[in-house]
């Protein structure tokens, strides 16, 4: 079984869940699967990803005809890469893309992640995705995120393959509603050539089909998953406050996290008890407004903005807290809780989060409802009991979760995609 | 001869609120009246009317037919106050003389896990209500969900009950069978009669299933396992909830022409029917040993769906640890109280077994939790203040002190009583003077009693006057 895979972000260098999403599902699959083989496509790789997959860098694959030697070549491409494969990808131009802004490679730079240009940042991927498809050998298309849809049908159009759309969010969810409409119709092209959708969750699949108006046959709800944490992150130790609880938020601070509820729900607490401290972890468009909220609430002395935690600060922040708080408005997964719970924490999300419908050891509140959010947060701080139970069974059910099992099921829907025919009929 | 023991739980629980933790110390009513009357009400109408009104005809149509109930404390407020007919239906069916009451704890709660005194002060409180009520004293007593262990049987022998009913657990009975009398393994007194799980639930939980392998059941395949069961084995125990009949088994099954058809079919294969008190007449056949706690919940048989996890088992602990300023304290809005949170099903909405399905207002075992705990910070607060701040060691201090004083009493008591019998000995002209004797004792045997009880209250009221 060989995949073809688009996206956007992969580790080491990591913008948002994207990335380490799409880690676990590749790892997954090769670890449970001995007979796959994916080749990755990046808009510009750092040269430091793990090499378990294949990499090719689309900043690297010329679209323009450059007539150089094999040492030039060789001197110019990076180590992953070897000049047979340049002069393969150099064979299979398809077009004459002269016109277009090229290095001497004939390729084009990417700035990677995501630039004020990001429209014709997706749009050349998806013209040197062209190439790839007529140069590898491969069973079955993947494509991660909108941005890679275009690079996906235009797979899909020139080898014949069937395409697997893998949606990780939607637009509805990043806008509360107010989508953009480029967005919207570039989500809607991939997802109305796409063979096969896979969503991140039940939630997010019912926005598929209710307002991208697609075929329920073909979209699947693929949850994803954790990896247990590396020993260094295990080891940090937990922070005990004495007296004191710590109740945490971290995220971006945007209105899709529904940052606002967070402090409603802070102040109803903060009125009726002295030892509950607040941790607003994270920063986004709505940071300042943030502070002012807590200011105007007269809980600035009790909630904390430490700002943007990065690496093993995020888990040393998990790990001094008592109490995780996803607050979502809309979450088409929201991976955060689970390594929460990995470090102990118990966790309270929001009925609109994904995440929720493989997690039963969580408290789950609807994102409006402050009272029960406030309520939960004061009975986690003050019942040890509930605090056990949830930290000790969270830990049991996080476990469970692998990306090895997510890898299985994947590749039951690309079975069914390539020999039996797909999913409509 | 055969005989079968019907019985029929009727509990339902006082609903609680919603109840956020803000309102701590500012709401002290903790009752959702609203899902009580529409919850009462609908049980009553969809289940126990149509019920009772076929068993008092039965009682009516075959005199040899019998029948047996208990009644919580709770729900049979929550009766009186909503749906009255209810009881009427009940009052009519003991006026035939083939209905039988049995005795349970007030709260339908957990307290013969938890606190001796409150527990056979609640038997008391129910067994008084019952007299009251359909004119006679229970004699056979029955656990809150039929939790029993040897403990549990001892008190309740010596609480002054010659039989209790209980789960034919597998664990317990080994390859004993059901149907016979056996007897408390600590006190050979207390007879113990076992449900006979399968064909209880043969009715409870099969009846309407339609992927059970017996469905349809009628009622002649039913009393003819009953008839085929081994010669000697006599008593056929049928326990289950009065709410079997319309909501565990929908009307629509046909289960009250189930029901009727029975006492004809029982008496052409010779199978009469008996109270649990007379069963209790009969000789035992063995002792039982029961050293872990059973009830006839879930397929373990056990407590766990009630304490089964850490959250459960903090608000149990949280719960009884003011049993005995409650108790002591004689308020009655505080005792009304106590009584509706200690009902069972508020630690069952917070089981985290799988399966379970029925929470109430709560949509997971936390939410149950969480506002448990609320309300019952409220509760203790409310009851710490009775006790204006006294700290809890001098409290339980004065506690032990009443209670070893009420025991000193006691033995007191049977000391005069014992001299007394020693004294009519030896007195030549006891033929006369026994009567007014023995009258004098047993009003004594009351008198004590309540002695103990109202100073039971008064040295504590004493101890904190002093306080102030």
């Amino acid at each position: 079984m060989k995949v073809l895979m688009f996206g956007w972000e992969f580790p080491p260098k990591i913008y948002g869940g994207l990335a380490v999403a799409s880690y676990g599902i590749t790892k997954g699959m090769i670890e449970g699967q001995p007979d796959a083989e994916i080749t990755f496509c990046l808009p510009k790789p750092c040269g430091e990803e793990e090499k378990f997959l294949r990499i090719i860098g689309m900043n690297q694959v010329p679209i323009v005809y450059r007539g150089h030697d094999y040492n030039y070549v060789k001197s110019r491409i990076p180590d992953y890469m070897t000049p047979e494969e340049y002069y393969n990808f150099r064979d299979h131009i398809y077009a004459d893309f002269s016109y277009m802004n090229v290095n001497d490679m004939g390729c084009m730079e990417f700035a990677g992640g995501y630039p004020g240009n990001l429209h014709d940042e997706i749009n050349n991927f998806s013209i040197i995705a062209g190439v790839v498809a007529r140069s590898e050998q491969f069973d079955i298309i993947h494509a991660h995120d909108w941005l890679t849809y275009p690079a996906g049908v235009h797979a899909k159009m020139v080898s014949g393959k069937p395409l697997c759309i893998h949606v990780h969010a939607t637009d509805f969810d990043r806008s509360r509603g107010k989508v953009n409409p480029t967005v919207y119709s570039i989500e809607k092209n991939g997802m109305d050539h796409a063979d096969c959708i896979m969503c991140v969750s039940e939630l997010t699949r019912q926005t598929v089909i209710r307002e991208y108006h697609q075929d329920p046959r073909k979209c699947f709800a693929i949850h994803n998953a954790v990896y247990p944490l590396p020993q260094e992150y295990l080891d940090i130790p937990r922070v005990d406050h004495g007296k004191e609880k710590v109740v945490t938020f971290l995220g971006r601070i945007t209105m899709q996290k529904g940052p606002e509820y967070f402090i409603e729900a802070a102040d109803l607490v903060c009125k009726r008890s002295k030892n509950i401290r607040f941790c607003f972890a994270g920063s986004g468009d709505k940071y300042w407004e943030m502070v002012d909220l807590a200011a105007a609430k007269g809980i600035a002395d009790r909630v904390h903005f430490p700002g943007f935690q990065r690496g093993k600060q995020v888990y040393e922040c998990y790990k001094a807290s008592d109490v995780f708080v996803m607050p979502s408005v809309s979450e088409p997964f929201g991976i955060a809780p689970l390594e929460a719970m990995q470090c102990g924490t118990p966790s309270i999300i929001s009925k609109q989060s994904g995440c929720g419908e493989i997690l039963d050891k969580v408290i789950k509140v609807e994102y409006w409802d402050i009272n029960a959010m406030a309520d939960a947060i004061y009975s986690l701080c003050t019942n040890e009991g509930l605090h056990k139970y949830l930290q000790e069974e969270g830990l049991k059910e996080v476990a469970e979760i692998t990306w090895v099992k997510v890898g299985h099921r994947i590749r039951k829907l690309y079975d069914q995609c390539i020999y039996n025919g797909g999913f409509i009929h | 001869m055969k005989k079968i023991c019907l019985y029929f739980e009727i509990h339902q629980i006082i609903h609680l609120k919603r109840y956020r933790f803000f309102d701590i110390g500012r709401d002290h009513y903790y009752y959702d009246d609203y899902e009580n009357e529409r919850s009462i009400n609908d049980i009553a109408e969809r289940s126990y009317v149509p019920a009772l009104q076929t068993l008092l005809q039965m009682c009516k149509d075959y005199p040899e037919f019998k029948v047996a109930f208990s009644l919580s404390g709770v729900g049979l407020e929550q009766l009186e106050f909503h749906a009255p007919q209810v009881i009427d239906l009940l009052r009519e069916i003991n006026s035939t003389g083939q209905a039988e009451f049995l005795c349970e704890p007030y709260s339908h709660g957990l307290a013969s896990l938890a606190n001796e005194e409150s527990f056979a002060n609640e038997v008391k409180r129910m067994s008084d209500t019952i007299k009251e009520m359909f004119g006679k004293r229970p004699t056979v007593f029955r656990n809150s969900s039929l939790i029993y262990n040897d403990e549990i049987g001892a008190q309740v022998a010596g609480l002054g009950f010659k039989g209790m009913i209980t789960e034919g657990a597998k664990q317990v009975l080994g390859w004993k069978s059901p149907h016979y009398l056996y007897h408390c393994a600590s006190d050979p007194r207390l007879k113990l009669l076992l449900r006979d799980i399968k064909l209880s639930e043969d009715i409870t939980e099969r009846f309407s299933r339609q992927d059970w392998s017996e469905y349809p059941l009628f009622a002649d395949k039913w009393v003819d396992w009953i008839a085929n069961t081994p010669e000697g084995e006599d008593i056929i125990n049928i326990f289950g909830e009065l709410v079997t009949f319309g909501i565990l088994q929908p009307l629509s099954s046909n289960i009250l022409e189930f029901l009727k058809a029975i006492p004809a079919l029982a008496k052409d294969r010779g199978i009469g029917f008996a109270f649990p008190s007379e069963l209790c007449e009969e000789k035992s056949v063995g002792a039982i040993e029961v050293p872990y706690n059973i009830s006839w919940v879930d397929e373990e048989r056990d407590t766990s769906c009630w304490l089964g996890n850490v959250m459960q088992r903090e608000a149990f602990n949280k719960l009884y640890s003011i049993a005995d300023r409650v108790r002591v304290s004689g308020d009655r809005r505080i005792q009304k109280d106590w009584d509706s949170l200690q009902a069972s099903n508020n630690f069952r909405f917070m089981t985290t077994k799988p399966g379970y399905q029925y929470r109430g207002i709560y949509d997971s075992p936390y939410d149950a939790f969480t506002n448990y705990m609320n309300i019952l910070g409220d509760f203790i607060s409310r009851v710490n203040n009775l006790y204006g701040g006294a700290d809890n060691e001098e409290i339980d201090g004065l506690i032990t002190m009443i209670k070893n004083q009420g025991d000193e009493l006691a033995a007191k008591d049977k000391e005069i009583e014992r001299l007394r019998k020693k004294l009519e000995k030896y007195n030549p002209t006891g033929q006369v003077e026994k009567k007014p004797a023995k009258k004098v004792t047993s009003t004594k045997k009351t008198a004590p009693k309540a002695e103990a009880t109202s100073e039971k209250v008064a040295p504590a009221k004493k101890a904190t006057a002093k306080k102030k």
